[in-house]
């Protein structure tokens, strides 16, 4: 198909006579770090969802890996890796287990799961703490485990929704240094985030106001285009046209 | 296949590290049974009673001793006067008490009648009557004891027979209804939490955007809980038999399938459950309330559906844990072949049709 790891095209999800996400359009390039900001309600979960294959568009069309989201659900749901705003690894399992259940969701073979979650385990300094339960890992360790294992299975793309929340700058520059090791291993990452610090480590980012992608550039470009200094300042300056009311 | 088999390993591992699950899942059906096979006995024994004898003669002294031999009956200290009688009843350390008047063996001696008065606490009316009745017999023995040769013209003697329980073994009548409350507790209700925990912690997200299809979720939920349910089962059994003294009576593998067929019907019921909720609570309030109740009420193992107002015997007709008693106690007690439950094992399988269609229809809109 294309270069391109997501291709939408006036992609459009209503509800009711409420379009919650109309007709966005943007493309994002294979290894390529894409922010995808917003206020809340803007409408970037439900965007996500329909990329992600979770839900079907009312209208547009959209490839993700291309594969086509109306048809090609369940290919774009094997070459995806997910990691939503909530903890989502099991607490009362340890750390490898947990890497063997979702290495197993994906399909991987045993031998391959011992391997690459060896390897992974001892990247992530984790390898003493591989047979403790998770829920004992205090919380920065725990998200930059469930980031490695969204991408354990090898996925061409990454979505991560708000995956820093309630994480300390530091632990959060970590998790960043993460993001960049797989933006390097070709893995397209599609990130949302409230950090406008963030927003500055993506190649690019997108803006969304009531539904529509109101900025899409670098953020330096953006800067310039808004002419502030501050990523803060062009996301207030959109989010002021806001009519919809965040959640 | 091997995807399937991860997630049935993962969800082994939830409930073997939760010790409350552990809990409901083994403790239960072993307090249920003793409970119910020694505690909550129906049947009437060793209960106190105290006689005011006014007569002392040969008759009187022969129908106590006959009392004291009774294991029914716990015999008190006689008593000299009414007022003794009523403050034993009051501490409740007797439920009856016998009375003879003077001159009982005159009486029976020159009239050939003579009164004896019962008196028993009536504010437990079933255990009232029990007692009268076996009073009765004691007093009807005594009597043939002494007309032996005496012949009446005409004599009707019923030969009475509790069939299928002749040594009249109170527990029998529970099993069956235990097997059913713990099959709706451990199936029901520990599914459909099991299944809204998911989406309490987020990691059904996950799972939805995995390759994994959500059929196969439900599956890999529901097998855990079918495994341990037949090993309850299997200790109920066992707990049933050399505990108890159950005898069981029917076919094995019988009593197996129909066993799995009704827990099918309670997972049908917990992943129903798991789907029209969103909060651990409200799956556990639904499946306890929901469920549990009409199990205890409209099973018939602890009050008679025939005795019930026609209305909730209309409802007792949509409560699958109803059918599922009637068959095990056909073929576990009466050991009755399936060409008596087969009507019920098809209500049961209709019931578990429809249970799993609507649950897997809701599962998949709520993708959209």
């Amino acid at each position: 198909m294309s270069e391109k790891a997501i291709i939408c095209k006036d992609l459009t999800k209503q509800f009711g006579d409420f379009k919650a996400v109309n007709k966005i359009s943007f493309d994002v390039g294979q290894g390529e770090i894409f922010g995808f900001l917003g206020a809340n309600g803007a409408g970037k979960t439900t965007a996500m969802r329909m990329l992600c294959g979770l839900s079907f568009p009312t209208s547009g069309e959209a490839s993700v890996a291309g594969f086509n989201v109306y048809k090609q659900q369940e290919k774009i749901k094997a070459n995806i890796g997910y990691m939503s705003q909530k903890f989502s690894l099991y607490e009362n399992l340890t750390t490898f287990e947990n890497i063997e259940f979702y290495g197993g969701v994906y399909g991987l073979s045993r031998k391959e799961i011992k391997k690459r979650g060896e390897d992974m385990v001892t990247m992530l300094g984790l390898a003493n703490e591989a047979k403790k339960l998770v829920g004992e890992l205090p919380l920065g360790w725990k998200q930059k485990l469930a980031f490695s294992v969204a991408i354990f299975h090898r996925p061409k793309i990454v979505f991560l929704d708000e995956p820093t929340g309630g994480v300390d700058p530091v632990t959060r520059r970590q998790f960043w240094d993460l993001i960049y090791e797989a933006a390097a291993d070709g893995i397209t990452v599609f990130v949302t985030t409230h950090y406008m610090d963030e927003a500055e480590y993506c190649n690019r980012i997108s803006i969304m106001v009531d539904g529509k992608v109101e900025a899409l550039d670098t953020p330096a470009s953006l800067k310039k285009e808004f002419n502030t200094s501050s990523m803060d300042e062009v996301f207030y300056q959109l989010a002021r046209r806001a009519q919809r009311s965040g959640d | 296949m091997k995807q399937l088999f991860s997630f049935i390993r993962k969800e082994f591992y939830h409930v073997f590290r939760d010790k409350r699950t552990l809990l409901i899942l083994f403790g239960l059906p072993v307090v249920q049974i003793v409970l119910f096979g020694f505690a909550l006995s129906s049947e009437v024994k060793n209960i106190g009673i105290t006689v005011f004898d006014n007569a002392h003669d040969n008759n009187s002294e022969q129908i106590i001793n006959k009392i004291k031999a009774s294991p029914y009956f716990l015999f008190k200290a006689p008593v000299k006067n009414y007022a003794d009688i009523e403050e034993q009843f009051k501490e409740g350390s007797i439920k009856c008490a016998l009375i003879f008047p003077v001159n009982f063996a005159q009486e029976l001696a020159r009239s050939g009648r003579a009164q004896v008065q019962i008196i028993a606490d009536g504010a437990d009316p079933n255990t009232a009557t029990i007692l009268v009745n076996y009073l009765t017999a004691i007093i009807a023995d005594y009597q043939q004891q002494l007309n032996p040769t005496a012949r009446l013209n005409y004599q009707i003697i019923p030969e009475v027979r509790q069939l299928y329980n002749e040594e009249q073994n109170g527990s029998l009548n529970f099993i069956p209804g235990v097997i059913a409350l713990i099959f709706m507790i451990v199936c029901t209700a520990l599914t459909s939490v099991s299944i809204v925990k998911e989406k309490e912690l987020g990691t059904m997200e996950i799972l939805l955007v995995s390759p994994f299809k959500p059929i196969m979720v439900l599956i890999a939920k529901a097998v855990p809980y079918l495994i341990l349910s037949i090993i309850n089962f299997i200790i109920i059994l066992l707990l049933s038999v050399f505990l108890l003294h159950v005898q069981i009576r029917g076919s094995l593998p019988l009593l197996f399938a129909e066993s799995i067929l009704f827990i099918i019907t309670c997972l049908s019921l917990g992943l129903l459950i798991s789907n029209v909720t969103n909060s651990q609570q409200t799956a556990m309030l639904i499946s306890m309330m929901g469920m549990m109740l009409p199990t205890l009420l409209f099973t018939g193992f602890m009050f008679p559906l025939e005795n019930m107002p026609k209305i909730f015997q209309f409802i007792s007709y949509i409560v699958p844990s109803r059918y599922y008693y009637i068959i095990i106690k056909a073929v576990m007690l009466k050991g009755l072949d399936f060409s008596y439950v087969w009507k019920e094992t098809l209500i049961l399988t209709g019931m578990s049709l429809f249970l799993l269609t609507v649950a897997l229809k809701n599962f998949k809109t709520r993708l959209q």
